[in-house]
Order: C-alpha cells, then sequence, then structure tokens
C-alpha cells in the first residue's frame, strides 16, 4: 500500500476544468466558424488558422521566454482568443496584419496584464480594434461572401456602412435599405458583407443556446444586451425611422450578436454578479446603439464592450449577490 | 487664429490659479499638525515597513517613539543600535543597546530522518497544514516544511532546501524582525543572540513528545534524555516537558553538550573548526574522574 | 406540491450510494477498544474510572468536562488498561481510555429487547436528563451535546422540529438504512423530541433520491398515529442537509448570521440522533454504537455497519478484506466535508458516519491554474458568499475586509472548491479567512462583555454608598 493520502475537505472535484470551458467555446464556435467557411472559402480558413496559430505561438512564447511559467497552452484560452480575432475579421484580411493582430490581443491584451484571468479587455477585441483604427482600409474592405466554390468578390460595404453612407448623404433610412435590398430573412442566415464571424446569426446563437444548456454562461448579460439594444432602437425609430434604424435591423446587423454572445460574456472581463451582468449588458446595449446612430464609425459593438470592460471592476464592487440570512 | 491662441491662453491661466487658490486653502485648512521630529525619526528609519518591532510601520513606530517618555519599549530590530543611537539622539533619549539577534529554524528534521508517513495534498501553508492535522511526518511538533516562513519574510534571508525539507536562514540577510516567528504555526522559529562572531548553540527541535516516541518519528529529534543538561558546567540547559533548551545567556560555547547528545539534535554554527567529539568527549571524561578523585579525597578527609 | 430546498447555490456531486442495498450488519467488538474522551463539541469529558477497573457495557467512563460537554460510556465489557494520550485520525494526541474486551457483559438497567416502546414519559425534564445522562450528541457530523440543543435558552420558542434525513453527502447510506430498517424507533425519538419541545410539529426531511424511505417513514408514521409529524421529500442537492439550509428548505426562512437555528424558531436533529434519543430514552441504552457505511468504488465490499464507538479503523478495515490496493485516501464522513484520516490506528468516535475509500483518480487534486471569474464559486456557495474574493482577502490576511464580506458565515461544506474549474484551493485559504473573521468577531465580544462587567463593577459601589445613606 502507498503512503495515504491527507488533504482537507472536499476529497471530491466536479468535471469542471479551465480547459473543458474552453473547449465548450471552442465547441460552441464552431457553427459560426464552419459557416464563415462555407461562406468565404479558403481565404477565410487561412485567416482563421493564421490567427490561431499565431495566438497560441505567442502564448507559448511569452510564458516560455519572458514569464518563465510553465505553459498555458492547454488551456485553449488562447485557442479562444484566436478564434474570436479570426472571425472579428474580414476575410480578406492580410496574413500579416492578422498577425499583428495576434500579437496585440495575446501579447499586449492578455499577458501584459499577467496571462488568462488578469486582463481587463477582452483581448480578441482590443486585437480587431486595433487592427480597425491602425489599418482602416483592410478592415473596412467589406466583400459580399463568394462561397467555398465561388468566383467573384463583390466588394461593398456592410449594411451599418451603408446606412451611415446613405444617410451622410442625406438620405433617409427607406431608401437606402431599398436601394441594397435588405431583407431580414437573408440577414438571420447570413450573405451580408461584414466581418467572418457576422456572417450567419442562426449559427452563432445555435452556439450561444449551447453554453447555456451546458452552463459555461449564463444568459443575462446577452438577453439584456439585446433587449436595450432593441429598446433604445425601437424609441428612435418610432421617433424618426427615416434618421435611425429600427430594432430587428440592429439586432442581426453588425458583430452585435457574436459581441453579446461570445465577447460581452467572456468570464475573465464581464461581472459576476446577477445585477452586475444585467448593468454591463445594458451598457454596453445603451453605447453600441449610441455609437451607431451618433458615432463616426458605422459599427459599436467591440468599442461599446471595451469601455464596459473598463467598468468591470467597479461593478464587481457595487454589486454582490445576496447572502444567505443578510 | 490669434484670437484663439489668445483665448486658450487666458483660460488656462485663469484656471490654474483658481484651482491653485482651492489647493492652497484646502491645504490650510485641513493641515494637520505635527510633531516635526515624527518626520526627523522615520527618516533614519530602515523603511522595511516590516512590523518587527510590533507597529503598522516605520511611521508608526516614529509616532509611537515620540510619543513615549523612553525608549525603553520601543526597538526597531532590522536597523538595530545605530539605527537606535540615531533615533535617541534625535529625541534626546537614552538607548540600551541590545545584543543583535538572528532567526534560529529548531528542527533539523530533514527526509531522511524523519520519513514522511503520508502525503499531505492540500494547499501548500503551513497554517493550512496544521490546521488539518499534525503533519506528514511522525512528529507532530517538528517544520511542516510548506515554507509560510520564508513566504513571511521580507528581506529574503529564510528559503526552502528542497533536499531536507526544511528552511534556511542566510544570517547575512535577516534582520531578526520577527515575521518568520509569528508565521510558523509550529512555533519552531526562535530569535537567539547571533553570539561573538556569530557562534552560538541551540537545540534543533521542539519535539515533547517522550524518547522513544520522538526517536521512533525522527532521527535526531531531541528525546530530553537530559545527558546536556548533566554535562553542562554553566547551568545553560534545561529540560522540560522532554526537550531540552540552552540559555543563550549563560552558554559559554564550550561545545560540550553538542558533543555528547546522542541524536545530534544540538547544533553549533559558526564556530572556525569542525568539533572533534572525541577530543571533546576526552575532556569531559577526565574532568569527571578529577572531580570524582577529588571527590574521593573529600570523602577521606 | 413541488418539491423543496434551500435558496442560494448549492451543488449536485454523483450521489454514488453504492451501499443503498445493504442491510446494517453488527460488528462485534475489537479484542481492544481506544474510546475518546473528545468525541463531541466542547469541554473533553473527564475519567471516572481507573487503570484496573472492570467495566460494563453502559457504564460510565467519564464525565462531562463542562457546560458544553457530554458523558462518554463504555461500548464493551472488559478491563481499563490505560488512560493517555493517543493520536486521533490527524495524529494529535487526545486521551483515550484503552479497554481490552472480556465478554459482552451489559449494565442491568439497559433494555436489550428488539420490542418497539412507544409510550412516551411525560416528564420533559427527565427525558432531557435521559439524554443527558445517555452521552446522546447530534450525530450530523457538529456532534453537539443533543440536551443543550434541547434546552432552548428563555425567550426563544421552537415551532418546528427537523428530522434531517438529507444524507446529501455522496456515498452516505447510514441514515437511509436506519430509516428503512429503525423507521419506528426513529419516529419515536423524533415524537419524543417534538414533545420536549413543547409538542410542536415535526417534519421528517428526506431527499428524493431516497422514495423507499419517504415511503416507509409515511407508512410508520401513519401507523404509530403521530398526527403532528409529516414526511417532506426535498430535492436532491448537496448541501440540503446543512442545518441552515435544510431550515430554509423546510420552512423558506433563513437563519440570521451568527444566529442559532431557535432564533427562527427550528430546531434540526439528525436521523441517528433521533434514533439515539429513543434508545437512551425508552431503553435506557447510552449511545454506544452507530451506523457506519463502508463504501467506495474500490472497495469490493459495499455495507453498513453497526460498530461500537472506540473500534480502530483498522480493525474494521482488516474484518472486511484489508485495504483495497488503489485506495490512497481513507476518508472519516464523506466527500465532502469528511475528514482524510492520517493514522488508520485511530478508533471511531460518536459522530463517524461513514469509511469511505477513494482512489488517486477520485481524490487527487490538480495543479492550481489561475483564477479566470467565471463566478462558479459564487454561483455554488449555498451562504451567497463570494469565495474568490474571500481566497483574496484570505491570502493577504484582511481581517477587516474578511468579516465585511462575511467570511464568518461559510459553512465549509466544500461547494467552491468543488466547483473551481482553475482548481485554486479555495476553501483552504478560506478557512484561515474564516478563522481570523472570528477572531475578531470573539474579541470584539469579549471586549464588549469586560466593558459591560467593569461598568457593572463601578456601578455597584456607587449603589452600596446609596443604600449605605
Amino acid at each position: 500500500m502507498s503512503k495515504l493520502l491527507v488533504s482537507p475537505s472536499p476529497h471530491i472535484h466536479s468535471k469542471d476544468s479551465t480547459r473543458s470551458l474552453m473547449l465548450d467555446v471552442v465547441i460552441a464556435l464552431l457553427p459560426a466558424v464552419l459557416c464563415s467557411f462555407v461562406f468565404y472559402g479558403w481565404r477565410e480558413i487561412l485567416v482563421m488558422a493564421v490567427s490561431v496559430c499565431s495566438c497560441l505561438l505567442l502564448e507559448w512564447a511569452i510564458t516560455r521566454f519572458l514569464l518563465k511559467k510553465p505553459s498555458t497552452l492547454c488551456d485553449l484560452s488562447a485557442v479562444v482568443t484566436g478564434i474570436l480575432l479570426g472571425l472579428n475579421l474580414p476575410y480578406t484580411t492580410p496574413w500579416w496584419v492578422v498577425f499583428v493582430g495576434a500579437v496585440v490581443a495575446i501579447g499586449v491584451a492578455k499577458m501584459t496584464f499577467g496571462g488568462l484571468g488578469q486582463n481587463i479587455w477582452n483581448p480578441a477585441l482590443v486585437g480587431r480594434v486595433f487592427l480597425l483604427v491602425s489599418f482602416p482600409t483592410y478592415m473596412t474592405t467589406w466583400s459580399q461572401p463568394q462561397g467555398l466554390f465561388g468566383v467573384d468578390a463583390v466588394t461593398g460595404p456592410t449594411p451599418l456602412g451603408a446606412i451611415n453612407e446613405g444617410l451622410m448623404q442625406g438620405a433617409t433610412v427607406q431608401d437606402i435599405m431599398a436601394q441594397n435590398g435588405y431583407d431580414y430573412g437573408q440577414m438571420l442566415f447570413a450573405n451580408l458583407g461584414g466581418s467572418a464571424g457576422e456572417v450567419c446569426a442562426i449559427a452563432l446563437l445555435l452556439g450561444f443556446v449551447y453554453l447555456c444548456v451546458r452552463r459555461v454562461i449564463k444568459p443575462w448579460i446577452t438577453l439584456s444586451i439585446f433587449a436595450t439594444v432593441a429598446l433604445t432602437a425601437l424609441i428612435f425609430w418610432g421617433v424618426n425611422p427615416a434618421r435611425f434604424t429600427g430594432p430587428v435591423f440592429n439586432l442581426l446587423t453588425g458583430g452585435l450578436i457574436l459581441g453579446a454572445c461570445f465577447m460581452a460574456t467572456d468570464y475573465v472581463t464581464s461581472p459576476m454578479s446577477l445585477w452586475g451582468g444585467v448593468v454591463f449588458g445594458v451598457g454596453i446595449g445603451f453605447l453600441t446603439m449610441m455609437i451607431r446612430y451618433f458615432g463616426s464609425y458605422p459599427e459599436g459593438v467591440s468599442f461599446a464592450i471595451l469601455i464596459m470592460n473598463s467598468f468591470v471592476p467597479l461593478l464587481n464592487r457595487a454589486f454582490h449577490q445576496k447572502k444567505f440570512g443578510r | 487664429m490669434t484670437h484663439t491662441v489668445i483665448w486658450t491662453i487666458a483660460i488656462i491661466t485663469v484656471l490654474g490659479l483658481v484651482l491653485a487658490l482651492v489647493l492652497y486653502l484646502v491645504a490650510k485648512k485641513f493641515k494637520v499638525e505635527e510633531d516635526p521630529r515624527i518626520d526627523e525619526v522615520e527618516k533614519v528609519m530602515p523603511g522595511a515597513n516590516c512590523g518587527g518591532c510590533g507597529f503598522a510601520g516605520c511611521r508608526a513606530f516614529a509616532e509611537a517613539a515620540v510619543k513615549a517618555p523612553n525608549l525603553d519599549n520601543n526597538f526597531c530590530p532590522v536597523g538595530g543600535n545605530d539605527v537606535m543611537a540615531q533615533v535617541a539622539a534625535i529625541l534626546g533619549y537614552e538607548v540600551k543597546a541590545k545584543a543583535p539577534q538572528v532567526a534560529v529554524v529548531r528542527c533539523n528534521g530533514t527526509c531522511e530522518a524523519r520519513p514522511r508517513v503520508n502525503e499531505y495534498d492540500g494547499f501548500a501553508s503551513c497554517a493550512v497544514k496544521a490546521a488539518l492535522y499534525a503533519g506528514d511526518t511522525g512528529c507532530a511538533f517538528g517544520c511542516l516544511g510548506c515554507g509560510d516562513c520564508a513566504a513571511a519574510c521580507q528581506f529574503g534571508a529564510l528559503s526552502m532546501d528542497s533536499a531536507t525539507g526544511l528552511p534556511v536562514v542566510d544570517e547575512t540577510k535577516c534582520t531578526a524582525c520577527g515575521a518568520c516567528v509569528k508565521a510558523c504555526p509550529k512555533k519552531i522559529i526562535e530569535l537567539r543572540p547571533k553570539g561573538p562572531r556569530g557562534m552560538r548553540e541551540f537545540v534543533s527541535c521542539v519535539n515533547k513528545d517522550k524518547g522513544p516516541v520522538a526517536k521512533k518519528a525522527c532521527q535526531s529529534a531531541c528525546i530530553g534524555c537530559g545527558l546536556c543538561a548533566k554535562t553542562c558546567t554553566h547551568e545553560a540547559i534545561t529540560v522540560e516537558g522532554n526537550l531540552a533548551w540552552i540559555d543563550p545567556a549563560k552558554c559559554k560555547l564550550c561545545r560540550e553538550c553538542e558533543a555528547v547528545c546522542p541524536t545530534g539534535a544540538i547544533h553549533g554554527v559558526n564556530f572556525p573548526k569542525p568539533l572533534d567529539k572525541d577530543a571533546v568527549k576526552a575532556r569531559i571524561a577526565e574532568r569527571k574522574k578529577k572531580a570524582a578523585e577529588a571527590a574521593k579525597e573529600a570523602a577521606h578527609e | 406540491m413541488s418539491k423543496h430546498t434551500f435558496a442560494i447555490g448549492g451543488v449536485h456531486p454523483h450521489d454514488n450510494k453504492l451501499a443503498r442495498d445493504s442491510r446494517i450488519e453488527i460488528l462485534p467488538p475489537a479484542p481492544t477498544m481506544y474510546i475518546s474522551v473528545a468525541q463531541h463539541l466542547g469541554a473533553p469529558a473527564q475519567p471516572v474510572v481507573a487503570v484496573g477497573d472492570k467495566v460494563k457495557v453502559g457504564q460510565v467512563l467519564a464525565g462531562p468536562g463542562g457546560f458544553v460537554s457530554a458523558y462518554v460510556h463504555s461500548p464493551v465489557s472488559g478491563t481499563v488498561k490505560s488512560i493517555g494520550p493517543r493520536p486521533d485520525l490527524a495524529g494529535r494526541p487526545v486521551p483515550h481510555i484503552e479497554i481490552a474486551v472480556e465478554g459482552d457483559e451489559w449494565m442491568e438497567d439497559i433494555d436489550t429487547s428488539d420490542n418497539l416502546v412507544t409510550d412516551l414519559p411525560a416528564d420533559n425534564a427527565a427525558i432531557i436528563e435521559k439524554i443527558h445522562k445517555a452521552g446522546v450528541v447530534g450525530l450530523g457530523g457538529a456532534t453537539f451535546p443533543t440536551h443543550i440543543k434541547l434546552s432552548p435558552p428563555p425567550g426563544s420558542k421552537c415551532e418546528r422540529i427537523i428530522i434531517n434525513g438529507c444524507e446529501c453527502e455522496p456515498y452516505l447510506t447510514s441514515d437511509y438504512r436506519v430509516l428503512l430498517e429503525k423507521g419506528e424507533q426513529v419516529a419515536v425519538g423524533a415524537a419524543l423530541i417534538a414533545q420536549v419541545m413543547g409538542n410542536v410539529p415535526c417534519t421528517i426531511a428526506i431527499e428524493e433520491n431516497k422514495p423507499e424511505a419517504i415511503a416507509h417513514m409515511r407508512e410508520v408514521v401513519a401507523k404509530l398515529g403521530y398526527k403532528n409529524i409529516e414526511v417532506m421529500e426535498l430535492k436532491m442537492r448537496y448541501p440540503q442537509g446543512s442545518e441552515k439550509q435544510l431550515i430554509d428548505a423546510v420552512m423558506h426562512r433563513q437563519v440570521r448570521s451568527g444566529g442559532l437555528p431557535i432564533s427562527v424558531g427550528a430546531v434540526v436533529q439528525n436521523v441517528g440522533t433521533a434514533l439515539a434519543v429513543y434508545e437512551a430514552v425508552q431503553k435506557n441504552k447510552p449511545l454506544i454504537d452507530n451506523t457506519i457505511t463502508v463504501t467506495g468504488k474500490c472497495f469490493p465490499k459495499q455495507v453498513n455497519l453497526q460498530v461500537r464507538v472506540g473500534t480502530p479503523f483498522s480493525y474494521i478495515i482488516d474484518s472486511l478484506g484489508g485495504m483495497p490496493e488503489d485506495a490512497v485516501k481513507v476518508i472519516s464522513g464523506g466527500p465532502m466535508m469528511g475528514k482524510a484520516i492520517a493514522n488508520l490506528d485511530a478508533s471511531t468516535l460518536k459522530g463517524t458516519s461513514a469509511l469511505l475509500f477513494l482512489t488517486e483518480k477520485e481524490t487527487r487534486r490538480a495543479p492550481e491554474s489561475a483564477c479566470i471569474r467565471c463566478g462558479k464559486c459564487a454561483d455554488a456557495c449555498p451562504m451567497g458568499l463570494e469565495p474568490f474574493l474571500l481566497q483574496k482577502l484570505s491570502r493577504i490576511a484582511d481581517t477587516e475586509a474578511l468579516e465585511a464580506n462575511a467570511a464568518q458565515d461559510c459553512i465549509e461544506c466544500g461547494c467552491c472548491l468543488y466547483s473551481c474549474p482553475a482548481h485554486i484551493p479555495l476553501l483552504d485559504i478560506i478557512r484561515t479567512g474564516k478563522g481570523l473573521a472570528l477572531g475578531a468577531i470573539r474579541a470584539r465580544a469579549a471586549a464588549a462583555k469586560a466593558a459591560a462587567e467593569a461598568a457593572k463593577s463601578s456601578v455597584i459601589p456607587s449603589e452600596a454608598k446609596e443604600s449605605k445613606k
């Protein structure tokens, strides 16, 4: 008989580990990733591969040579960051721009703060915003999906971009919508220009439902973002439908679903308590709509999430869960 | 264009003046009158804020020292006599010199001497381990080896030796602040006078079990046999609860106790020469023989 | 009616009730028994026998050593061999009374027959005295002396007795078997407790994973005609059997921080305690044996044993075929709150509920990784605490913040550590923090008491002066 093992209680542990949770997120992202592959073809596969591989490589190199700590590759968090970054870029992004994004995401946004669990902002979003500000040409050259075996890439603006442009030229929302032939069914099932991950709302929602069913995340943050976006849009649209877009349009376009389901619910950069999460979600929804309506950028989800990320420590302080017997 | 520049300069100047005024008034209103000597004392302190003096930090010590009528109860172990002399000069008090101290680990239950009888699988902290059970060796008194003391040391003077599983004190860095003494849940670490040229004798064990029990758990345990106390000619050693203790004030560093200890629980450090046990034992035997002869003669008379 | 459960947190470990179908077997006493004098919460008992004394089964070995303390009786007949310190299961020396077993001679006033005595004595004070004299302690884990729990402080009123048959810890089946095989006795014990507390209603709470026990107890209560006893089915959820959580589940009342269950009108007693109360009052039999589940996936036998108090663990293991090859950890109690045994030569106590064998794979802790702030610990905490925060505060020993964040409310159920995906030893660390917070609270209370007494003593002389006038 070997020596007895002695430890404080409890003596058993649930099957959850950081790795299994991250694996669940990867699984939840798979439908969206596959959709993007199908719609955008091999160039999207290249973007995704470069993004994931460079995130893994950087994480390994930084832990190995700079921090001199045991490798954290096995927790799969770098894979999640890589996939999210890949989904946040247009498929036309050159590989070296993707790599720069990964450097910013892993190197600056994650490891500078001490690695997994210490970062204040969502690494993939920091990477994306950095690229958006630094390489606007690459980041806003959206193309209509061409399909895995498609032929011609059709360059054109995203719905949000088109609206922004059109409004600046004095057109009304209805005109622009009609001009571009947008309809909501198409938005739900893909086929609009945008980042790779914005292509298929159904695939993203499928992943979100999977995460909720597996109890990896709680739906409150996502739902409160959706509710706020819908409500804010409803009010503005009700007041002036010629100037402001409607709630359904706003829910289905841009990176809202990707952001609300997978970026805002990132454990590390979201509040832990229920009400903190709700306030966080409301903040993101409201800021998104403000940027979309009044900002110079057509899309505001990334900025809104990053801004609200900064408030997380404060929200964690302000909102505690109800204690037993108090 | 010029308008803009002028306006900018004007607004910033006015703003600066207004804010300066506000800051000045606030500083004036909320100024706390403090004894200027507090700052002076704080300046000569080591600034480690280790709490070894019993106060929260160097400033707290300075405040207490200024308030106190003398320096009898306030001593900075880190700064030692030099710093205290400076403090005394500032405050105009007298200070009694204290012998410099050093942390001494009173456990020599190495991995070989004290085999592990079970394996600990909880959080690597002596406090947690001590709260849970007696420990992973047969000795319920000895070092738990999780390094709470090393973590508590601000001066990097303590480190865990992975070969022995025991902490090692770096005497050049130890300031005798006592943080490790407080951190050790087994009360193994003691602050002892450094001794002349660092030479000192101490019992490196705290086991209070009866001899056979202690010996079974650890080969180098103090078994409370009392041989050291009997041998000591300076009455420096007391045995209480199956455990010997050497009074550093009385010890003359003759190393006889170290030579006679059957388990090697008594350690002497920083002596120039290694201990020649046989020579010392022979010396003791001769002395005893002479004493016996003297006693015989006395009896004859 | 929807099933009841507590309001906040909780986890759902697999219940692994491997020994649920094994009838209770009686284990004969070991040749030498070691009876600890510290088997209960409070002061250790003081031995009243001397080395060389002949003792009978049920004879008092040690009397209470303080107000919160309990009698200890001899579980066997034989000769007292020695009285002295002996390592307990954690390896710490605790005074034990060693008895060499000779025969099995019981005290004459103990009713050893099997017949059920249902006539309840009328004198409540006499019942409590009997419970006290029989050394009955709470068998749910805390081993708090039962007679004190049944004598609530003046001014408090008991409204409901809850008999705790949840057995929410995985693997444990002893309470379940007791309910099935000794349900009548438990019901009579419950009726006794309810009568002592002023004929209050009584709820026997059982989790839904034990439908046989629920059905059986309903039948028994109906047969015995106890109108004030009901059997309640609860959802399966750990830690349902924790006192505060159980009161919340049954009565929807939450005991306030630092408060006692009686403050919300509840008294909780374990199934085993109810049985011990029955035996003490109706049979004159002191608490000298209890039912222990010996189980584990790696253990070849799954048994429920009736074991005399003071039987060495090693004797139990040897009599069941020895240690299994791949077992690395032996636990006294359940896997969530039980104590890992460091010394197998230690003996069972009144409160021992199980002997559980776990393999390396089942129990070895995974290395700690970084907190990913997922909040699963906070979701799991049944007290609504935030373990991720408490562990940080505990590491820096910030007593004030620990108290403000209610570290003292921690019930050490282990849900946080169980659910942490980063394998951070949350509870290990929080226990030290809880100690700090409790220490600060006690120190304050002591200081307040001392101040009040000082004020009183300064008042008395002035009063004395006035009375002189």
